[in-house]
């Protein structure tokens, strides 16, 4: 099995960072606030976070705020509750909470939660369970997370639980293991994991595991390494991991790397990309990789960030 | 982002692709320029239509389409309306063409129809076609869900479709997942021909037949077959399943550890804390309303009203187990003399599960209560004698006293017909041809251990537990991957097997070192060595206050009773009979087993009797990434009280990130004797710090403090 090469990884997302007119950061430029999330992580995972300019990082989010408290994914978007956590789980990463107005921000999202404890993206409605999981993590770090209707928005993630324990974006939804990832998350930061069936969601989750080692999302479907992070951080919460193969999945990660020139990629020799570098690396996080910090599975931040944010004064 | 092959790109790609990101990054702007001046003339429209056709995640410009249409409805009639909604549809579609599975695209054909526009005909024309192009695009089939919402199209007609689509191709997920929801809704609304689940059941069973054996590799029918599984064995009533003392019972309260017991039983036992006596319930599932009306005491020893708690690992007021207190210090008891203690459950309405169901059958248990001495306070260092586990310090018991046979917890599911049992009969039939079929061998295992929850413990049928226990070590080497999954499910059985009789329990049973015949305290079960990977069977081990697990593969005390759980729209709770229903629990031992974490000894908290803990050689402290993080009731899981101050002034100099897990576990405890050696974590640092947490300490590592 080869080995994790961090510092080709490393290069690529610095690169990446400084290449914005590539045809693939143009069509990507809507969502940069998810990109630069999923950047800086590895960053950090890596040990390498001090390789970026905290400051230039830091104004571009704050350009990105809009007067009711929401966050674009890229300067003159529209805000929108993803990039409103991103903005909000990368200043954690620099510890520069205190230069936002924790209150704007949580108005914001309490605004986004229905009346049935569900959560809108944005003002013009759409519902989905991710958004759900947005506002719990969001909130929490911020310390506020009693201000939306917790009970009504547990209440509304179990009415997406399906048969196969699973979860779907809305109520009906086939379970996928994003959205399983961001219902269990949710769950977990608001102390209600013992609503999961536990047994039956880990089985469903451990079957996703294929020949190749990989992971796929739910049944008969190809494996992606962007799930070593949704299944895997799901079979975390419920201490179900055991139930795969870590070796198969660690072996099937280092195999999507792009060893000459960093990046991993969705399978092997694919084209590589930062969603899915990221994803690997906090993958092997989770699997204990050496020379690769802890990631908590529930807040998708490293766990000396979680800790700083909860058990320090 | 997926799917694309891994190559270098030739210069002339090179320089088209640069092309294209200056094109548009240009169309971008330029629409983002428009977007903030408001400009929703037909040109800006266009231009964010074109944009749209070549990226349709730029969701700003879906925003902006929204904005537009509004704008320029404001400024129209009704005609144009109509063309307008049209246009809108067109851009969705053209969308959609680019990528089936834009998030924006079909949010705005929604936004688009919640205004009353197109019809159904057209829409479900689309939805068919994208079925053709994707069977499993989720997108389409929860907009299915959506539209069919909308218009009002009934469930049985939308379970015809799925027959369809599953006609089509069985292999297809989604179709059944949709089944599964259409039925569960027939069924919960008894709607016409769907009143009588059994046969509706039995016509599904030979339904996914089709999808299990035709490639039993595909997954599609395995999920829709164990829910079938579950819809045809569940039970809907809470029942009570065990209790300590169990009916019939004799409790001996002896002060002073001398020796006039009442001959070794499990049903009788001697307790040498004669101040508080435990009463613990432990139901089939997590009930609420257990309480001095609906669960009735009734003794000359009991003045006032009691207060029953729930066992509940995360302070929530439903529980599986419910425990009270009897405050024997107070009552006035006289030596030797018997009392009898009457618990009258759910003879007035109030318990009720989680769905809403009330408790099923009225029950009485009695028991008796005898004080043989008086309590008197332990001489100071009388406590501190070190518990040992050594195999000569233990002697085995050769008998036990009482002819009542009902020892280990009932789990029977009343059923009023007998369609269940033949349901789960026929289908064992089907699965019975193995070869060496990984789905084939796991059905059949579920399957015989349903039909053995559904027979009657009198009725003795032929128990499958044998059988299902071969059948999961064939597993474990048929499908390596997964093995630990099915040494957990074997490990639950095993000590199903083992706790489910007096006979099968006495092997593991030992007096502890001076104990004797007349002395019935120190009874150890012994269950080391066993290759356990996952505790279970605890309902059957509520009177037990010596336990060995030491030398196993443990990595919780979390564990589940043996029994399908029911899963129905709305609130559904699924709590797990732990450790912490061991309320007589005192000494314990998880040695040589796979503890990772402290938040993995979460249950020990609620154990108020226990003393003696040992920890030794486990992974405290190896490793980086903690499973059970969010498991445990902790202020990261906001369910959890954090006593701040007195963790601040222990912690002193040493990191509190480091301790928390520690401070969490052991804080409510009042152990004499605990043994964490053998573990990473446990350095001098370490050890001065639990010695401060932890006032009552008498023994550390097995040496004197």
């Amino acid at each position: 099995m080869g080995d994790l090469v961090a510092e080709k990884h490393v290069q690529y997302i610095l690169s990446v960072q400084k290449k914005k007119d590539s045809f693939e950061s143009v069509v990507m430029e809507h969502l940069r606030m998810n990109g630069a999330y999923w950047g800086l992580t590895t960053l950090h995972l890596l040990g390498k976070l001090d390789t970026v300019d905290v400051h230039e990082v830091v104004s571009w989010i704050m350009s990105c705020q809009h007067d009711e408290g929401g966050f674009g994914g890229n300067v003159g978007h529209d805000p929108h509750i993803l990039y409103t956590l991103s903005a909000v789980q990368v200043l954690a990463l620099f510890n520069k909470l205190d230069v936002i107005d924790a209150d704007k921000v949580t108005n914001y999202i309490v605004g986004l939660q229905n009346e049935d404890g569900s959560f809108s993206g944005d003002i013009w409605g759409e519902v989905d369970t991710r958004f759900s999981y947005i506002a719990i993590c969001c909130l929490s770090l911020l310390h506020r997370l009693d201000r939306i209707n917790v009970d009504k928005a547990v209440k509304y993630i179990i009415s997406c639980q399906n048969m196969d324990g699973g979860f779907g974006c809305t109520p009906g939804g086939e379970s996928h293991a994003g959205q399983i990832f961001c219902c269990v998350g949710a769950l977990a930061i608001a102390g209600s994991l013992d609503l999961v069936d536990k047994d039956l969601l880990g089985w469903w989750l451990c079957e996703r595991q294929v020949k190749s080692g990989g992971l796929n999302g739910r049944p008969e479907k190809l494996p992606d390494v962007c799930y070593s992070w949704w299944v895997l951080s799901s079979l975390i919460m419920i201490d179900r991991v055991h139930w795969i193969s870590k070796e198969k999945l660690i072996k099937f990660i280092l195999d999507c790397q792009d060893t000459d020139n960093g990046g991993i990629s969705d399978r092997p020799d694919d084209a590589v990309d930062v969603f899915h570098t990221y994803f690997g690396v906090a993958g092997l996080s989770l699997l204990e990789y050496p020379g690769v910090k802890p990631i908590d599975p529930a807040y998708a931040l490293p766990v000396e960030v979680v800790n700083r944010i909860f058990f320090s004064k | 982002m997926h799917g694309r092959p891994r190559k270098p790109l030739k210069e002339e790609d090179e320089s088209v692709l640069s092309a294209k990101a200056e094109k548009l990054h240009s169309l971008q702007s330029q629409f983002l320029a428009n977007h903030q001046n408001r400009i929703y003339t037909k040109e800006a429209l266009d231009l964010s239509a074109k944009l749209l056709e070549i990226n349709p995640e730029c969701y700003t410009a879906w925003n902006y389409r929204k904005l537009a249409v509004q704008h320029n409805l404001s400024e129209s009639n009704s005609d144009s309306d109509a063309s307008l909604f049209d246009q809108e549809l067109k851009v969705v579609e053209n969308a959609l063409k680019k990528n089936f599975k834009s998030y924006g695209a079909w949010h705005h054909r929604k936004w688009v129809l919640s205004k009353g526009h197109s019809s159904i005909d057209n829409e479900l024309r689309l939805l068919n076609d994208f079925q053709k192009a994707d069977a499993r695009n989720f997108h389409a089939w929860n907009y299915r869900r959506f539209v069919t919402a909308l218009m009002k199209i009934s469930d049985e007609d939308e379970l015809k479709y799925t027959e369809k689509v599953i006609g089509v191709n069985f292999s297809n997920y989604s179709a059944w997942h949709n089944r599964s929801v259409l039925l569960s809704t027939l069924f919960k609304r008894k709607a016409e021909g769907f009143s009588h689940k059994e046969k509706v059941l039995q016509e599904e069973y030979k339904y996914v037949h089709s999808a299990i054996f035709t490639d039993s590799d595909d997954q599609s029918g395995w999920f829709y077959h164990l829910w079938l599984i579950d819809q045809t064995v569940k039970n809907d009533a809470p029942l009570l399943v065990s209790s300590w003392p169990s009916h019939g019972a004799n409790i001996t309260l002896n002060g002073n550890n001398s020796l006039h017991g009442s001959g070794l039983s499990l049903l009788n036992s001697t307790l040498s804390d004669t101040k508080t006596l435990p009463v613990i319930l432990c139901f089939n599932q997590a009930v609420e309303g257990v309480n001095s009306s609906t669960v009735v005491v009734k003794s000359e020893l009991l003045k006032e009203d009691l207060v029953w708690k729930p066992l509940s690992t995360n302070n929530s007021s439903t529980a599986q187990v419910w425990v009270v207190y009897l405050n024997m210090g107070n009552m006035k008891l006289q030596l030797s003399k018997t009392y009898s203690i009457e618990i009258n459950i759910g003879h007035s309405m109030g318990i009720l599960s989680s769905n809403g169901y009330h408790y099923g059958a009225p029950s009485q248990i009695t028991f008796e209560v005898c004080v043989q001495t008086a309590y008197t306070e332990p001489v100071d260092g009388q406590r501190g004698k070190l518990t040992s586990w050594k195999d000569n310090d233990f002697r085995k018991i050769d008998h036990f006293e009482e002819s009542n046979p009902a020892v280990s917890a009932d789990h029977h599911i009343p059923t009023t017909s007998n369609w269940c049992m033949e349901a789960i009969d026929e289908e064992i039939t089907n699965f019975q041809d193995l070869s060496d079929c990984k789905i084939r061998k796991l059905t059949l295992a579920r399957l015989l251990i349903a039909l053995d929850l559904l027979s009657p413990q009198h009725d003795k049928r032929k128990n499958h537990t044998e059988e299902v226990l071969k059948l999961y070590t064939e597993l474990m080497k048929l499908d390596p991957t997964h093995s630990l999954y099915y040494k957990d499910e074997h490990s639950l059985l095993l000590l199903q097997q083992i706790t489910s009789s007096r006979e099968s329990l006495i092997p593991y049973c030992h007096y502890y070192k001076d104990a004797s015949e007349t002395n019935t305290s120190y009874v150890c079960l012994r269950l080391q060595n066993l290759s356990l990977s996952r505790m279970g069977s605890f309902e059957n081990l509520l009177w037990v206050q010596m336990l060995d697990l030491s030398h196993n593969e443990l990595r919780s005390i979390e564990a589940v009773t043996i029994a399908f759980k029911k899963l129905e729209k709305g609130l559904t709770v699924n709590f797990l009979t732990g450790l912490e229903a061991m309320q007589l629990l005192s000494c314990l031992n998880l040695s040589h087993n796979k503890f990772g974490s402290f938040t993995a000894l979460g249950p020990l908290r609620l154990l108020k009797s226990l003393k003696v803990l040992n920890i030794s050689c486990n992974e405290l402290g190896s490793h980086s990434i903690d499973t059970r993080r969010y498991l445990c009731s902790s202020p990261l899981a906001h369910s959890e009280v954090f006593a701040w101050d007195r963790f601040e002034i222990l912690c002193g100099s040493y990191s509190a990130t480091k301790f928390w897990e520690a401070f969490l576990i052991f804080e409510s405890l009042n152990l004499t004797d605990l043994n964490i050696a053998g573990n990473a974590v446990a350095d001098e640092n370490f050890a001065s710090f639990i010695v401060k947490v932890l006032p009552t300490l008498k023994l550390l590592n097995d040496e004197e403090l």
